[in-house]
């Protein structure tokens, strides 16, 4: 597998460190670059202490939604006599994120640390890391990890002589895209069809196994030892544009740039300088064109807007998309938007649990009309079909895939207009200036 | 005890309920359906056909109503702009790839997806261009058919297998536009209470092979009825088509079977539509049999108790209703009287999920009803003695060769039957009655519960109800006896001698029935039983 680029002098390097550095990936080399130091600080601290520190540090959920990690931790039941759960997203199958992938590959005791400080904060006594099944090199390198953890006496029924006992399982996916969803996730550790749960109940009352349960993003967990290491303060100033967004973030920017790849940037950085400077910019002779920042699931920034936003939850929204998950899918003027738009509905109607009718029958039907559009065959009402079809797809489901199937279709057709009416008035792309 | 109620306003209408229910079972109670199609009260809740979204104040999208419990002031709008659009969105995705094949199809006129479009659908379809989807009907079962193109992946018959039968044999297959139900490969659908999905299934995906291209919906009567299948007492519809009952169904009734009905129930209703029936009274004159009208039939009946001096038994079948037991014990009053009732045994399945609910070992519907009447099952002591007795009353009850056999041996048989049976041909009287399909009447199940069943179709040439003969001979017994005219009369009467049943009438025990004896020997065996007096 390959390696990573050099970090540009412009990356705030916190999680990606030790990326290319296999000697991070034993846990000796792990302990020689000061790793586990932030899991035995946590536990001579209170559960109520580590989560009031992620409270003040401002992190919140890496895996797309933005939840502040420390309130989502502090909801868990206290005394409530039951086995309590921790759950680690690493199903990471949004398209256009690789972020959690080389967390996993590069420096997996990181993730193992940050999760061991979770179940302690919450109260569980073992996490379920589960990953996408298509991770072969990353499964087998967390595999190693959590051997090499347990054998050091990091994990188990006493995990670095604390008297906790912090037992980890490796939970391998199978493949649907659903799973990463957190309740379809559950159901699937549970042995059952991956179908999304409706909430409430949330989580925190009644996860996997119907217990209560916490589940965070790979990202998130590998945040929390550096967080305790170096500070609540020192993460909060970690900001350059809203307040409310702290820390370093992980950008996977793909696509249509020179340089493609995971770079990890404070929070409020500009996104053109994320795209034009540290992804290299576009390929010679052509200019940007579009960004889904957030993976594909969220709705399509024009150029305009990718050039003016500022990389952070508040800062996206600002220009009418989502930081989700921030994988970036830039394209170029070289691109058809109606055949990536058609691309991204067809992986939804591919993906979808079938449990929701809107879902089921809505992203098939949508990427029909879109694979007629393309084929020169679209029909004038087609993009009014679409949007309808878009909005009755939209908040009505138990999950968010169906949404996510609509929001590119619908900012695609409001931004890109001119694209598909090209194919319906004359049955071929629009050419590029 | 007292109920925490929670006040809401559905439509406008105000309505009352207890904390925790939720907005489909309160819109109930405000007269508003909500339409609905994953959602049964008998199974748990999944929301996913995302159809009975409401629109609720202050709620910042469209909920759905099977899951969201009631909160106090919640003003809830099924019938609002947002939530009909919504519900028309989804009736448009689920009519895309459905085959619109309602003249051929089963479900038809009684059709959830007919239903609703009618109500609240568009117009149009526009999805014109494209092919509909396409799998061939798999058989499913012993008597289930899956229709895959009509599914609309509600996945009721998947949750009740799973949840109720705790059978898990159905699941959902595959993802997307592509999903379909599937049945486990090394599987049939054949659980004793699997034939359920056929009720379930909101449109004419799952049907039944039994009743497969037999008759339309809308040309069916349907009757509210009993079970007579076993102690159970479970709440049935008799469907009839021209006099022909062509299906049972279950009927609602959460106390004793809520939606359900066992296959082995389900498929017993051929015998209503049996030809070789008795049409007129026979009487033996001598060595000649002749046919006789009512009135000399009865005449002779009274005739001939009044003349038989000695101990009478009877043999009865316990489907015979509680009007008819009784009655026949009135006539017999003041006698030395031995009466058992044949009961048949059977295995026993329960349906897991529910509880107290099973098919019964004892196949009969009324067990617990001849006893408190005073008839025992002491079956073989009764036939036992046959022999010696002046003389013997069967009431509808099938004999066996060796049975009849030993009918020679009493002094006279008097037979109320609704078969030929030429068995019975020596009979002094043999009269013709109604079976239960063909009469009012009521049955006592094995929790003390007496439950009304209704005329279904027309009883044969001049069958009557057996209570109705033997009241009518008890009438002519001494003059000034009123016999009752109706059943709803004939079983108000029986409340005289039974104090179980004082006071109580039909219009007491309504379409679900009342507990009337708590004291029901059922449970423990057969040994208890008033018997002969």
């Amino acid at each position: 597998m390959g390696f990573p680029h050099p970090p540009h002098p412009k990356e705030t390097v916190v999680l990606s460190r030790y990326f290319g550095d296999p000697g991070a990936r034993t846990f000796a080399g792990w302990v020689q670059r000061g790793g586990y130091e932030g899991l035995k600080k946590a536990l001579g601290m209170t559960p109520e202490a580590i989560i009031d520190e992620l409270k003040a540090s401002g992190l919140r959920g890496r895996g797309g939604a933005g939840f502040p990690t420390g309130l989502k931790w502090s909801f868990m039941p206290k005394g409530d006599g039951k086995p309590h759960y921790l759950c680690c997203n690493a199903d990471e199958s949004e398209p256009g994120t690789f972020k959690d992938r080389e967390i996993m590959r590069w420096t997996p005791h990181a993730l193992i640390e940050g999760c061991a400080v979770a179940c302690y904060a919450i109260g569980a006594e073992t996490c379920y890391i589960y990953i996408r099944g298509e991770f072969t090199e990353p499964l087998a390198i967390m595999q190693a990890a959590v051997a090499d953890a347990y054998a050091n006496g990091a994990l188990g029924p006493n995990a670095f002589g604390s008297g906790k006992r912090i037992d980890m399982v490796i939970f391998r996916g199978a493949g649907a895209y659903i799973c990463g969803e957190e309740t379809a996730l559950m159901n699937s550790i549970e042995g059952k069809r991956g179908n999304p749960r409706i909430k409430p109940p949330f989580p925190a009352a009644a996860g996997v196994f119907g217990m209560p349960t916490t589940i965070n993003n790979v990202e998130t967990l590998a945040a929390v030892p550096p967080i305790l290491m170096q500070g609540a303060a020192w993460y909060k100033a970690l900001c350059l544009g809203n307040p409310k967004s702290t820390g370093t973030k992980l950008f996977s920017v793909c696509g249509h740039v020179m340089r493609p790849g995971n770079f990890e940037i404070t929070m409020g950085f500009p996104m053109k300088d994320l795209i034009y400077d540290l992804a290299g910019g576009m390929r010679p002779g052509r200019t940007l064109k579009a960004v889904i920042p957030g993976g594909s699931s969220v709705p399509l920034m024009n150029r305009e807007e990718a050039e003016s936003a500022l990389c952070d939850y508040e800062g996206i929204v600002e220009k009418g998309s989502m930081l989700g998950s921030a994988g970036f899918i830039v394209m170029d003027d070289s691109a058809d938007i109606v055949y990536e738009v058609y691309r991204l509905a067809k992986f939804y109607a591919h993906e979808s649990c079938a449990q929701c009718t809107q879902c089921r029958e809505g992203t098939a039907w949508t990427t029909k009309i879109l694979e007629r559009i393309l084929k020169g065959e679209g029909k004038p009402d087609d993009l009014d079909l679409l949007v309808e079809l878009s909005d009755n797809m939209t908040g009505k489901t138990i999950c968010v895939l169906s949404d996510s199937c609509a929001a590119p279709i619908v900012s695609g057709i409001r931004k890109f207009r001119s694209e598909f009416d090209r194919y319906l008035e004359k049955g071929v792309r629009e050419l590029a200036s | 005890m007292s109920v925490d109620l929670v006040n809401v306003t559905i439509d406008g209408v105000a309505v009352s309920v207890p904390k925790g229910t939720t907005i489909i079972e309160a819109a109930k109670q405000a007269g508003v359906l909500v339409p609905h199609y994953c959602y049964h009260p008998s199974l748990p809740s999944p929301a996913v056909c995302r159809m009975c979204l409401v629109e609720v104040e202050k709620a910042p999208k469209l909920l759905p109503a099977c899951v969201t419990t009631v909160a106090e002031g919640q003003v809830v709008r099924v019938m609002s702009e947002q939530a009909l659009k919504a519900r028309e969105g989804v009736l448009e995705f689920l009519l895309i790839n459905h085959p619109l094949d309602c003249p051929i199809c089963d479900q038809a006129g009684e059709c959830e997806l007919q239903d609703y479009v009618f109500q609240e659908g568009r117009a149009g379809t526009r999805y014109s261009d494209y092919a509909k989807r396409f799998s061939p009907v798999e058989d499913f079962g012993p008597d289930v058919l899956y229709v895959p193109n009509r599914c609309i992946l509600c996945t009721r018959c998947v949750r009740f297998m799973e949840d109720v039968a705790e059978t898990p044999v159905l699941n959902v297959s595959e993802r997307g536009d592509r999903a379909y139900i599937g049945i486990d490969q090394e599987q049939r659908l054949d659980h004793p209470w699997s034939g359920n999905v056929v009720d379930l299934c909101p449109v004419g995906s799952l049907i039944s092979k039994d009743f497969l291209h037999k008759a339309r919906a809308w040309d069916l009567d349907k009757t509210a009825s009993i079970c007579p299948g076993c102690t159970q007492g479970c709440n049935i519809m008799i469907d009839t088509r021209d006099d022909v009952v062509v299906r049972l169904r279950p009927r609602a009734n959460l106390d004793v079977n809520r939606h359900f009905i066992c296959d082995t129930g389900r498929a017993d209703y051929r015998w209503m539509n049996r030809g070789d029936r008795v049409e007129v009274p026979l009487l033996r004159d001598g060595a000649r049999t002749v046919a006789a009208d009512w009135d000399v039939a009865l005449d002779r009946l009274a005739e001939t108790l009044r003349g038989a001096a000695g101990p009478v038994v009877v043999l009865a079948s316990g489907r015979a209703s509680l009007e008819s037991l009784g009655w026949v014990r009135r006539l017999l009053d003041g006698r030395d009287v031995i009466a058992a009732v044949k009961v048949p045994l059977g295995g026993t399945a329960p349906l897991p999920g529910i509880p107290d609910l099973a098919l019964r070992a004892e196949r009969v519907p009324n067990l617990d009803g001849a006893r408190l009447l005073g008839y025992t099952a002491s079956w073989d002591a009764a036939v036992a003695a046959v022999e010696g007795a002046a003389l013997v009353l069967l009431l509808d009850v099938a004999l066996e060769d060796s049975e009849a056999a030993r009918l020679a041996a009493a002094g006279g048989v008097i037979a109320l039957t609704s078969v030929d049976d030429d068995r019975l041909k020596g009979s002094a009287l043999l009269l013709p009655v109604s079976t239960m399909a063909e009469e009012n009447g009521t049955y006592m199940n094995r929790d003390g519960r007496v439950q009304r069943f209704t005329q279904a179709k027309a009883p044969p040439g001049m069958a009557r109800p057996a209570w109705w003969i033997a009241a009518e001979a008890w009438s002519r017994r001494e003059p000034g006896r009123m016999a009752p005219e109706t059943a709803a009369l004939a079983f108000a009467a029986l409340g005289a001698s039974v104090p179980a049943l004082a006071g109580v009438t039909y219009a007491d025990l309504g379409v679900t029935g009342r507990v009337v004896s708590r004291d029901v020997s059922g449970r423990a065996s057969g040994t208890v039983g008033a018997g002969a007096r």
